[in-house]
């Protein structure tokens, strides 16, 4: 009787450890709140049908946006470290969902853990209680899917296949490189986003330029430039015969569509298409 | 711009972290990179220019502004000399200098477009300011 309650309890607390690992410390970013709201949104509703409670960050502060990789940035790097360590306080993994955000905070905490000088000085500035030493996890909404929920759990969730459409998938920059530090998959051959197609019942479609930049940070600065990157991409996509292209990137998307000058492909959020085969699109 | 001769090629290697002499010049990180027609030079001369203390080109040339940050050159290149990097630091040696910004808040009004995400303008500033 004895060793079987051990057992129980043993499973129990098992149990309780799964349950709370579908608990995750959540972090938008800024541009999910402004022009971007429909990938947070759908993001948000799929991941609550799949049972993956994002808890945003209180009080987050934008992440900058670029990685600052001069070795002697500091200031520019605390906001990422405050984030990262609000989800350590919290004991949670932190998904993030913008490939710039996912990025930097990847990054950030990569140097918290073994950027020596980074991480001395930045712990001088903020004076935590306990130092942050790159103690959390960062995944994207990719990874959660693949790694945490699975794609075969995903298969099963979808209610609405989108069978027949051609999706093409487009990494970037951002998600893939530096692979050492992003370990997102293999950076010249990806097949996270390819896989997720599929599991939400379209079929992904291959093409050369999926994961070369957009250029979509100088497309401020010259326009020109970004264009002709854009239009690389959009007809490598539109040769290989896909209907659309998904990104996670809220400036890919920006760029993609606003840059484009002659094959005009219809760019989406892959959460969008993530709520939609959940059937939970319509809904909020 | 007399301040930029005070720019040396050590600066450039502390605020870079990149040692450039572990460079073979097989030319791997130019032939990946996507801005490669737009800039005057490239990754790999980058590199070979740092090492032979080229900077003033360096930091008067538009490359600066046309690396798209795309981290082609630094994923592809074989003795991870990460050229980026370095490319990264010159533009921060110059906008680092006074009234040398490439871009100020006083010039975003007349590039926003309806549609235009924050990240663009927050990452703009960042990379073309100080
Ligand atoms: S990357 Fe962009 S959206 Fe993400 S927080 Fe930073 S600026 Fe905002
Ligand atoms: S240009 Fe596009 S793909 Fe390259 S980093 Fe920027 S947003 Fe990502
Ligand atoms: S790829 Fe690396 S080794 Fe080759 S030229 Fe570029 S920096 Fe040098
Ligand atoms: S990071 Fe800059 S230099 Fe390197 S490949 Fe990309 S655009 Fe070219």
């Amino acid at each position: 009787m004895w060793l079987f309650d051990e057992i129980v309890k043993f499973h129990i607390t098992e149990l309780e450890g799964q349950v709370n690992h579908m608990k995750y410390s959540y972090y938008p970013g800024c541009t999910l709140k402004t022009k971007a709201k429909e990938l947070d949104r759908y993001g948000r509703l799929s991941a609550a049908k799949l049972g993956a409670e994002l808890e945003e960050i209180e009080n987050w502060q934008c992440c900058g946006a670029v990685y600052p990789q001069a070795e002697d940035e500091i200031a520019t790097k605390l906001s990422a470290v405050r984030t990262l360590d609000a989800a350590k306080q919290k004991d949670q993994e932190l998904v993030t969902l913008c490939s710039a955000c996912h990025h930097v905070l990847k990054r950030v905490n990569d140097d918290m853990k073994n950027n020596e000088y980074v991480r001395t000085r930045a712990n001088n500035y903020l004076k935590l209680d306990v130092p942050y030493e790159g103690e959390t996890s960062v995944i994207h909404y990719l990874e959660m899917l693949r790694d945490r929920i699975g794609f075969d759990t995903l298969k099963a969730a979808v209610v609405n296949p989108l069978k027949g459409v051609k999706i093409a998938a487009y990494y970037g920059c951002l998600l893939l490189r530096p692979s050492g530090v992003m370990a997102f998959d293999d950076p010249e051959n990806p097949t996270i986003i390819e896989d997720f197609i599929k599991a939400i019942g379209a079929t992904p479609i291959k093409y050369s330029q999926r994961n070369e930049c957009c250029g979509g940070y100088i497309a401020m600065e010259d326009k020109g430039a970004a264009q002709k990157r854009v239009d690389v991409i959009l007809s490598s996509a539109k040769n290989a015969g896909a209907d659309l292209i998904i990104t996670a990137c809220p400036l890919c998307m920006y760029n993609l569509d606003a840059n484009a000058t002659e094959s005009v492909l219809p760019v989406k959020y892959f959460t969008e298409l993530l709520a939609d085969a959940l059937g939970v699109k319509e809904e909020d | 711009m007399s301040l930029t001769n005070t720019v040396t090629a050590e600066d450039l290697i502390r605020i870079s972290g990149v040692d450039p002499s572990k460079c073979m010049q097989c030319g791997k990180c130019s032939g990946a990179c996507p801005s490669y027609d737009e800039m005057e030079y490239h990754p790999h001369q980058f590199v070979a220019m740092v090492r032979k203390g080229q900077i003033e080109k360096l930091m008067a040339s538009d490359a600066i502004y046309q690396c798209l940050s795309c981290f082609a050159c630094l994923e592809r290149c074989p003795r991870n000399v990460e050229p980026a990097k370095l490319i990264e630091a010159v533009r921060v040696a110059v906008i680092r200098q006074q009234g040398m910004n490439h871009m100020t808040a006083n010039d975003i009004p007349e590039k926003l477009d309806e549609k235009l995400p924050q990240q663009a303008i927050v990452s703009a500033m960042r990379k073309y300011s100080k």
